[in-house]
């Protein structure tokens, strides 16, 4: 399938394939969804804002770009990626490697910023721990004076800060946009919430998508924080107990309610790190309905799927999609895959 | 309950520093927005140093680009916003021009400030707070929104204008629990009133202090002032 190089102006134009186990494949708009879910059904978004996670800088003289990964429980340590020169219109796998970096190392961006390697990973030289400084409210004033949204060789032109948001986006908790949500509006969700549809929210650090390493690619998704409010836990169970649909607006979102779910034993409120892998013949404990991007076999977000439908299916509508013109990335096409 | 959450434009001095620190002495974790670091830093320690958890954020209101830079930075520091409090504004050129003699460039000027730019603001915001089912909003108006005084065109369209949006708004997001206020805090004296009317006798006016409390006890009163409600803070006892 062609990427969407940018988004649309009228997202809820953006096409909905509904891939329904009883039922087959089906084509619509995303602006169509109401159509495809019922009363007491609940969707599950994930609210992270984006942060603007590219940041272009130097190490000893040589120009290179740190991409932030993944946050920790210091808000200036982070998990990050380093590319040598270039930026996003260079195909990840193709940008030359970061000079080779050992703890201690000083990466600079701008006049002020400083991120300072605390430890390289032994998967692959590119992963790296860094510790910013300055801190406190001066590090997000410049990581947001300076940074870029991430974003890949696909695109047509720079996205802003507004480009990659979700229309209820909170805390600045990921580095790419939880984009399985880019094309949803409020006019929609209020159409929703019309027919007995109802929204919940949690949040997950939604990571890198792709590293241009191959070590580094194959470990992806990284372990990823989340944290789960208790009146969406009370929403889920107030809807499965009622036969209701858990709908999930993403892949993260997912994770995030299954990884809560495998970890306590039942979908639990509070924080967490999840690192499940879910794909064929994971027990789906939570989610009974996937609203997501289009996915290609091979990626992670397409075996993902393969936990709600057969292979075999997933197959056919991705022939299908081909066919018919549907777009992937982040801001391509939707598909609603409805559990077997 | 939980300490509120709560972002406040223009902050660094006048009502907004007021507010700043009313909200924080009952118990707010505030955000602090202006465009000078300066006094936005000496503000911020000032709260600190009286035990509040304040956060000092540099950015213009007027600016498309700095909407995200401050709600994120915000949001960031802040867990998530509470209560968002439109106080920046701009009078526009001084002296304030008849509505003839004003240039068009400064008139949109003025429009980008006081009226675009709260609303990126809002929109950034108030969609997460839809999403929780709860927030507050406050536009700081005049009575140059109601009146017509020569002389405050600009200022009193952009300010008429922001009452009108925060009513749409209201109605907009009734069901979603989100509540939107305005708030005509008088004549007070501070820097603002000085630039518009240097030859006003001070001791008639408001101190910032006594509005920022009338203001915060609104806001605090969600049964008295309900949502789509614009209030004068001498109402408010």
């Amino acid at each position: 399938m062609e990427a969407a190089t940018h988004a649309r102006d009228n997202p809820l134009a953006n096409r909905l394939m509904v891939i329904d186990p009883a039922r087959g494949i089906a084509h619509g708009t995303v602006g169509e969804l109401p159509a495809w879910l019922r009363a007491g059904d609940l969707l599950v978004v994930n609210d992270a804002a984006t942060v603007p996670a590219s940041l272009r800088g130097t190490f000893s003289s040589a120009p290179i770009e740190l991409r932030l990964a993944a946050p920790t429980d210091d808000p200036v340590v982070w998990q990050a990626v380093v590319f040598g020169a270039g930026d996003w219109r260079t195909r990840t796998e193709h940008r030359p490697a970061p000079p080779p970096l050992a703890p201690g190392d000083v990466l600079r961006f701008g006049d002020e910023l400083t991120a300072t390697v605390r430890r390289v990973s032994e998967r692959s030289a590119r992963m790296v721990t860094v510790c910013f400084a300055p801190d406190g409210d001066r590090f997000w004033r410049l990581l947001y004076a300076l940074g870029r949204p991430v974003q890949y060789a696909h695109a047509a032109g720079d996205f802003a800060l507004y480009d990659v948001q979700t229309v209820y986006a909170g805390r600045p908790w990921s580095v790419e946009m939880p984009s399985a949500g880019a094309p949803l509006r409020w006019s929609l969700l209020d159409s929703l919430a019309g027919i007995g549809v109802a929204a919940a929210r949690l949040t997950h650090a939604a990571g890198l998508s792709a590293t241009g390493d191959d070590a580094l690619d194959a470990l992806l998704p990284l372990p990823e924080r989340y944290e789960i409010p208790p009146e969406t836990v009370d929403a889920v169970n107030r809807t499965r107990a009622a036969g209701g649909r858990v709908v999930a607006v993403g892949t993260s979102v997912v994770r995030a309610l299954e990884g809560s779910a495998r970890t306590h034993g039942a979908l639990t409120a509070g924080a967490g790190e999840t690192d499940l892998r879910v794909g064929e013949g994971t027990a789906r404990r939570v989610v009974d309905a996937v609203l997501s991007g289009m996915h290609e076999p091979g990626t992670s977000h397409f075996e993902l799927l393969t936990a709600f439908v057969g292979r075999g299916l997933l197959q056919r509508a991705t022939a299908e999609g081909e066919g018919r013109g549907y777009l992937v990335h982040e801001f391509g096409d939707s598909c609603l895959v409805l559990a077997a | 309950m939980n300490a509120p959450r709560i972002l406040i434009t223009g902050a660094s001095r006048g009502l907004g520093r007021a507010l700043a620190f009313e909200l924080s002495r009952r118990g707010a974790r505030v955000a602090l927005v202006a465009r000078h670091a300066v006094d936005l830093d000496a503000t911020v320690a000032a709260l600190r140093a009286a035990g509040g958890e304040a956060h000092g954020l540099v950015g213009d209101v007027g600016a498309k680009d700095d909407a995200h830079r401050i709600v994120g930075a915000a949001a960031a520091a802040l867990g998530a916003v509470d209560v968002l409090v439109h106080n920046a504004s701009t009078l526009g050129p001084l002296p304030m021009p008849l509505l003839l003699d004003t240039a068009c460039e400064d008139l949109a000027a003025v429009l980008e400030t006081n009226l675009v730019g709260p609303f990126r603001l809002t929109k950034i915001v108030a969609g997460a707070m839809a999403l929780r089912g709860a927030g507050t909003v406050l536009f700081v108006s005049s009575d140059a929104a109601t009146s017509a005084y020569p002389q405050w065109g600009a200022y009193g369209v952009s300010k008429a204008a922001a009452d009108h949006l925060m009513r749409v708004w209201s109605e907009e997001l009734r069901a979603r629990g989100v509540r939107f206020l305005s708030v005509d805090p008088g004549e007070m004296d501070t820097q603002m009133h000085a630039d518009a009317l240097p030859d006003a006798d001070r001791a008639t006016l408001a101190r910032p202090e006594d509005v920022a409390r009338r203001v915060a006890d609104a806001l605090g009163d969600a049964a008295r002032f309900p949502s789509g409600v614009r209030f004068a803070a001498q109402e408010v006892l």
